[in-house]
């Protein structure tokens, strides 16, 4: 029988294995820390699109903002300064990087004609032009300046109108004088829990 | 550094689910998904890639249903039986601030700490035959950020802090319910393995079996057995071959190998 180990060698191999089966302890030498994801992002600040509480939230992006990278939201999560959530989330809430970053969210109008089976497509510009003569042709058909008895009230009841509730105090200020402007009547909030 | 720990108030949990989610998308975790067992509950036990479980238990009393709300995930033991059970050294480690975390780069996917574990947490994942569980959210905790789960909670059942001011605060929520009426209420820390870093208020102390926890949870004998008696004595055997054959040596001197050629 022979081997290429010699005495010598093997003495010394069961030597240092006893010192390190008997002599250290490699505990701390193998405590490890990972990077924190959050550690590069652009921190923006939003409203959590879901329900009527309206909690504020922290976006986290990823990317220097370089010409040729497209930045990712990496992760969302509550904004402690809001006092309405004061950093917290619901399970829907906490979802929301999963809504940003979905194949399946609207990010571009799509219109179907009357009569039509399919979903369309169209740009920004067609989609308020659509909007706006629709508007005006609603309006222009079913705007009452007086009422049967004469009296004046400049009212619209056959349009209405839907808030969000994302909408900061400074929109909704806005979309009132749109409203009254109109004299739509009708008018609703999608908030609901 | 001080330990840290992670306070659950059970009295205060609604089961919205909003820890689990927080979990899942801090660590990018995928969803997948499991079987439907029947109640509320996302899934029925923990997965390797699903570390944190809120467990609806149903409890009847006086023909009234009630859940007794469970956050299910790593306990971070102060006496670790996956960390004692491990046979890889640096897989399993306690970081300076008591948290239990696995480095993946040392796993050899043995699943001894699953055996280990008396909370049964750790879970094998098929995919890269490593195991995965909870990790206090190191990450965070390291640069001094709450875990994902304690920042999303909307009702202030969970809290983070020092293991120390937390059970203080425990001691005083359970007194608060007792008060209140809820005579059993308490605190479970148990001192089967050491106190757990994960410390829960809960409605009924008596019977923490009717939340799914172990009354007495203790790390399983033969893991104690292995690594400490039989370890000692495994590694007196090694030592003591060392040894003989050291003596061998200097007694009878080196093999001659040329005598043995001549008698062939």
């Amino acid at each position: 029988m022979t081997t290429d180990l010699s005495r010598r060698g093997f003495l010394a191999g069961g030597g240092t294995a006893a010192v390190t089966t008997f002599g250290f302890n490699l505990e701390a030498a193998t405590a490890v820390a990972k990077e924190l994801k959050i550690a590069r992002t652009t921190q923006t600040h939003s409203v959590c699109p879901y329900c009527a509480v309206g909690c504020s939230v922290v976006i986290h992006t990823l990317g220097d903002k370089a010409r040729n990278v497209k930045p990712a939201v990496v992760h969302i999560e509550g904004d402690p300064e809001s006092p309405i959530n004061r950093g917290t989330l619901c399970s829907k809430g906490a979802s929301l990087k999963e809504f940003v970053n979905s194949d399946l969210r609207l990010t571009r109008p799509k219109y179907r004609a009357p009569g039509a089976a399919d979903w369309k497509e169209i740009s920004w510009e067609e989609a308020f032009e659509k909007m706006a003569r629709r508007m005006k042709e609603t309006r222009d058909a079913g705007f009452e300046e007086k009422d049967s008895q004469g009296r004046t009230v400049n009212r619209l009841a056959n349009l209405a109108m839907i808030g969000g509730c994302t909408d900061t105090n400074e929109v909704n200020y806005l979309l009132g004088k749109f409203r009254f402007g109109l004299g739509v009547l009708g008018y609703e909030n999608q908030a609901r829990l | 550094m001080q330990t840290v720990a992670k306070l659950i108030d059970t009295s205060l949990c609604i089961g919205c689910k909003a820890c689990e989610v927080a979990c899942q998308e801090w660590n990018d975790q995928e969803f997948t998904l499991g079987t439907f067992g029947g109640t509320y509950q996302t899934m029925p036990q923990l997965e390797h890639n699903f570390w944190n479980l809120i467990k609806f238990n149903e409890f009847e009393t006086d023909g009234q249903m009630s859940w007794l709300m469970m956050k299910y995930q790593c306990m971070h033991c102060q006496d670790a039986g996956c960390m004692k059970a491990c046979p890889s050294p640096g897989a399993i480690v306690r970081l300076p601030n008591g948290t239990v975390d696995f480095n993946h780069d040392n796993c050899i996917g043995c699943g001894y700490c699953i055996t280990g574990c008396p909370f049964d947490v750790p879970r094998l994942s098929p995919e890269t035959k490593k195991v995965y569980k909870c990790t206090l959210c190191s990450d965070r905790t390291a640069v001094g950020l709450e875990p994902a789960c304690i920042k999303t909670c909307p009702t202030n059942c969970l809290t983070f802090g020092t293991r120390t001011d937390l059970l203080r605060k425990a001691e005083d929520r359970a007194h608060e319910l007792q008060a209140d009426g809820l005579q059993h209420a308490g605190v479970y820390n148990p001192a089967g393995v050491g106190g757990t870093n994960v410390i829960y208020v809960l409605k009924d102390a008596s019977a923490p079996e009717s939340y799914g926890l172990p009354r007495d949870p203790t790390i399983p004998w033969t893991v104690s057995l292995w690594k400490g008696p039989v370890k000692v004595l495994g590694s007196m055997v090694f030592l003591g071959g060392i040894l003989g054959t050291f003596f061998h040596y200097i007694r009878y001197g080196p093999k001659k190998e040329e005598e043995h050629a001549d008698e062939d």
